[in-house]
């Protein structure tokens, strides 16, 4: 064997190495500037009673999920018979983050659009969305101009915020919760959380 | 019931891609007839259950059974029936099964076609099929299963992707693949014969034709997939040197380098480890390109759709391939050298040089496709890398590959006289040059890309024409049919794809310095001026489609008073992702298309109208068009179909001496 | 020709086409290379003057504005900490909106942002990847500066 027909060799494995690399750089391994901080602090409207006002305070005490939602966001819907399953075995109860529900919308141009108006949409809208998929949430809260979101940092619909009894964000799941990270990450971090306390 | 039928079969598939992999290998070791003849109806049957399971799939699409979860991403009920069936592949997952479809496919051709080949030497081509094979349907079946269930069912799908919805997109991926994945048959070639340590003209011989087609398909595959992007992007460019392109365009680079390197290693016995690096890197490519497009490592960092486990599975799947050829290669290697040696003025030298840089410009893509990785992975800023640095890196490393290719038919192979071969081509070279110049005078503004251009492509024809001119006049006295009939096919075809490149320089020239844009603002009677011609708005129409409404522009192309189109480009919003797309309208000629496209509708009822004159544009496809026909050519030359009969023949009295 | 002298020259040309490759690849990667910051680095003055940069973050709501001319387009691209004026004079891509994600590239005189090209590669689902790293700096910015 001749040493310079190891070349080509050493190059591939020199590449393996960086696409190996490339690959740990998932977004979904990079930890979120949140974990393990307070949960931004927010207070908005029921989806169920627009007249009353949903914030973090009332969760203190138990572990518990929120979930960024919106009835535009494709992948929601592929992640929402697991939250529906999930809201029917009582793993945890998981409260909506209506994200955006018109303006996030492509096909909507919701410029120039009076707030009252935008919000009665997205009430209806959500309702809707809700009656015909299953509403597996303890309650949905509407943040009409993504602010609650911005402060979480959505960049995406959905996302998954697992949070304790502090209050505190332990874990963020991006992206449409599939079974797997459901049995294999969710589900023991819950356990872990519940046992902690 | 029938998605479970699908899935089923796929993994009837895998098992029978695992015996193929297996069992003639061990054959061929042992030298048992029996254990090698099992590969052949193992690669058969592989196919049906493929096929059987791809029909399966494309049942649920056409029937519209959103219980099956890749068809409630990627159908709905009211798209048309032809995009049922291309909204298949226009995921991941589907596009693995047709992945893996194409490779079955390519080695029930290499079972039919190739029934003249040494047993051994067959059995081991199978087995190295079978185990690319394995690797893929298993990566299918464990990360990316296309019948997975969607229970309970939605109502109505999510449709296909809008950009997809286009006739370019139902032939482009299949033909893409058929070329991404045929290299695969010259690979397992390769590796077939670096086991048995038979690497010679025969071998190179065998494996020609199959690289040539598999390279026509990559070829046909691209060219569509540009036609597509544009006049379906809406913005006119052709060519966007984006990582998915980059793909199949790195496969194709090594691949023309392999073609050539193959014609020097049947023919003279030459270049036979670096023909051995070539087909393994061409596939290798291929992989490496399916990586980059399927792990999401590049293009879609922030698709929901990627999972990093598929990236990890199929890295441990080129690391397997790639790695164990490569190995493979540096054991060997070192046995494949010597075959016939050559002068440095000869056409050996000119392939070889070009095959060199046909290589380093593959490299220079690779790098520019993976450095904002590179860059990010050291932590060093996120940058990105467009297409000035691929142009600025491809115009000075094709100029000498332009030139020697059109250089190379002149010399003999061996040995030739290089004062004697210079002055031969010199008066069509200092011609090209005068053109070149001349040419690009006579257009505004004189760029040094265009008189490059112009000379290089003024080069390619003027040499083309001297070329078949000697070519006739070998036989002087015969009578032309008798002269044109004893041109093989493969010259031919050697002539065409030459001839073909050089109408794409035309094209790629014309279009890069003459091409004109105009964005105006247009109400209803207005009209606007560009490159010669009047457009006249005549206001915008509602025209819906069965899945998307739209708005559609009525637009008179006119030049002095004569009306010479009504375009008709439409602005849609596709219902089901409420995802707006523009639909571009041409009026497309030899000499020029003209564009149109619609932008957006201001608030006093106004639209934004993009307008392009594009010279010459056709001629990129109609170069692609010539270099596709070449590579049918020649690889449909009578001889090899005389010598596979010869060797069947042989093979035959063999097995009656044997008896 | 001795077959010395001739692989000689042969490997000689190899070096030499290799080494002017790799020139070219390094001087093409000199000059052609566009690096992205975030509105909060081209704020802080980081970005390059009057080099080509891209720029990516949200499109500001309600900061959609067409001159008379009805082709150029004033908006601004905010990564919620700090906003950057951008100029544009052409199409805008179907998926440009207020409140979603966009990429500029372009370059940076008196202060606005001359774009060339405006990139909104994405659907309602998620950002283009660039837009998304902005986001997510200013949102690492903004809690250590709570902190």
């Amino acid at each position: 064997m001749k040493a310079k027909f190891l070349v080509p060799l050493l190059l591939f494995f020199g590449l393996v190495g960086f696409l190996a690399f490339g690959l740990t750089l998932d977004p979904r391994e990079v930890p979120s500037p949140l974990i393990d901080k307070p949960a931004p602090q927010f207070s908005l409207a029921r989806l169920d009673q627009p007249a009353q006002s949903f914030s973090l305070k009332e969760m203190q005490g138990q572990v518990w999920m929120l979930n960024v939602w919106a009835s535009w966001c494709v992948a929601c819907r592929q992640e929402h018979p697991l939250l529906v399953q999930m809201a029917k075995q009582k793993i945890v109860p998981v409260v909506g983050l209506n994200y955006k529900e018109v303006r996030g919308d492509g096909a909507i141009n919701a410029r120039g659009m009076a707030l009252e108006a935008e919000t009665a949409m997205a009430i209806e809208r959500a309702r809707r969305w809700l009656t015909d998929h299953g509403d597996p949430y303890v309650l949905s809260v509407l943040d009409i101009d993504g602010r609650v979101g911005i402060d979480f940092g959505v960049y995406g619909v959905p996302e998954t915020f697992l949070i304790d009894q502090n209050g505190r964000i332990r874990y963020k799941h991006i992206g449409p919760i599939t079974p797997e990270a459901l049995k294999d990450v969710l589900i023991p971090k819950i356990e872990e959380l519940r046992r902690a306390s | 019931m029938i998605p479970e039928l699908g899935h089923f079969a796929l993994i009837l598939a895998l098992v029978l891609s695992l015996v193929q992999a297996v069992v003639p290998l061990v054959g061929a070791q042992r030298n048992s007839m029996a254990l090698m003849a099992v590969g052949r109806p193992a690669a058969q049957g592989q196919f049906f259950f493929i096929v059987f399971s791809y029909v399966c799939l494309t049942w649920a699409f056409i029937q519209s059974d959103f219980s099956v979860q890749l068809a409630a991403s990627n159908s709905h009920s009211a798209t048309p029936i032809m995009y049922k069936i291309t909204g298949v592949w226009g995921n991941h997952e589907g596009s693995l099964l047709l992945w893996a479809m194409s490779l079955s496919l390519w080695t029930v051709a290499v079972t039919v076609f190739s029934r003249h080949l040494p047993d051994a030497f067959l059995a081991r081509v199978l087995g190295v099929l079978g185990m690319v094979s394995a690797g893929f349907i298993s990566f299918t079946l464990v990360t990316s299963n296309p019948f997975e269930r969607l229970l309970p069912a939605v109502a109505e799908g999510r449709d296909l992707n809008p950009l997809l919805q286009d006739p370019g997109m139902i032939i482009h991926p299949p033909l893409l693949y058929m070329g991404y994945v045929g290299f695969s048959v010259a690979f397992a070639f390769a590796i077939a014969a670096l086991m048995s340590g038979r690497l010679d003209a025969a071998w190179a011989r065998w494996s020609r034709p199959w690289t040539t087609i598999a390279w026509v398909f990559l070829t046909a595959g691209i060219a569509v997939g540009s036609g597509w992007a544009y006049y379906e992007l809406g913005w006119g460019g052709w060519w966007f040197w984006d990582p998915v392109e980059n793909a199949s365009f790195m496969p194709w680079l090594l691949g023309t380098a392999l073609i050539h390197s193959l014609a020097v290693t049947e023919k003279r016995g030459a270049f036979r480890s670096w023909t051995v690096l070539l087909a393994i890197g061409a596939f290798s490519l291929s992989l490496l390109g399916t990586f980059l497009v399927r792990s999401g490592v590049i293009t879609s960092v922030h698709a929901f759709a990627t999972d990093p486990k598929r990236g990890l599975y199929i890295l441990a799947l080129l690391v397997i391939v790639i790695g164990a050829s490569l190995l493979l290669y540096a054991m060997r290697a070192s046995k494949l050298t010597g075959g016939g040696s050559f002068a440095f003025v000869s056409r050996e030298t000119a392939l070889l040089g070009n095959n060199v840089l046909l290589t380093v410009a593959s490299a220079s893509v690779l790098l520019g496709t993976l450095y904002p990785l590179f860059l990010d992975a050291l932590n060093l800023g996120k940058i990105s890398v467009g297409p000035p640095y691929f142009e600025a890196v491809f115009v000075p490393l094709m100029t000498p590959v332009v030139v020697l290719m059109m250089f190379g038919p002149f010399l003999r192979w061996k040995d030739d006289d290089l004062v004697a071969a210079v002055r031969k081509v010199a008066p069509a070279f200092v011609a090209s040059v005068l053109i070149g110049f001349g040419s690009a005078w006579a257009v505004d503004h004189v760029t040094w890309r265009t008189v490059l251009g112009l000379t290089l492509a003024a080069w390619v024809v003027l040499a083309s024409v001297q070329l078949l001119a000697g070519r006739f006049k070998e036989r002087a006295g015969a009578s032309v049919g008798a002269r044109l009939r004893s041109i093989t096919a493969a010259w031919w075809g050697m002539w065409l794809a030459h001839l073909g490149v050089g109408v794409f320089i035309i094209g790629v020239t014309m279009v890069g310095s003459l091409d004109q844009h105009l964005d105006v603002k247009m109400k209803e009677g207005q009209h606007a001026e560009l490159a010669g011609y009047t457009f006249v708005f005549r206001g915008a129409v509602d025209a819906d489609g069965p899945n998307y409404d739209a708005a559609r522009g009525i637009i008179e192309l006119r030049r002095g008073e004569r009306l010479l189109d009504t375009l008709t480009p439409e602005k849609r919003v596709y219902r089901a992702q409420g995802m707006p797309m523009t639909e571009a309208s041409l009026d497309i000629g030899v000499f020029r298309d003209v564009y149109v496209s619609l932008g957006e509708q201001l608030a006093d009822g106004a639209w934004i109208v993009s307008l392009y004159y594009k010279p010459f544009i056709s001629w990129i496809w109609l170069g692609c068009v010539l270099m596709g026909l070449g590579g049918v050519f020649a690889a449909a030359d009578r001889r090899y179909r005389r010598l596979a009969a010869r060797e069947a023949a042989a093979a035959g009295q063999r097995v009656a001496a044997s008896a | 020709m001795k077959a010395r002298s001739k692989r000689l020259m042969l490997v000689g040309g190899g070096v030499v086409l290799l080494f002017a490759a790799v020139a070219l690849v390094l001087s093409a990667f000199q000059q052609n290379l566009v690096f992205f910051h975030t509105p909060s680095e081209v704020a802080e003055g980081k970005a390059p003057n009057g080099k080509t940069f891209r720029v990516g973050g949200m499109v500001e709501e309600g900061s959609i504005a067409r001159e008379p001319d009805g082709i150029t387009v004033r908006f601004a691209i905010t990564d919620t900490a700090k906003v950057i004026p951008v100029s544009y004079k052409g199409t805008l891509p179907d998926l440009f909106k207020e409140g979603k994600g966009a990429v500029v590239q372009g370059r940076l005189e008196n202060g606005v942002f001359q774009a060339t090209e405006v990139l909104a590669k994405h659907d309602e689902n998620y950002m283009p990847p660039e837009a998304a790293h902005a986001v997510e700096q200013a949102q690492k910015a903004a809690t250590t500066l709570s902190q």
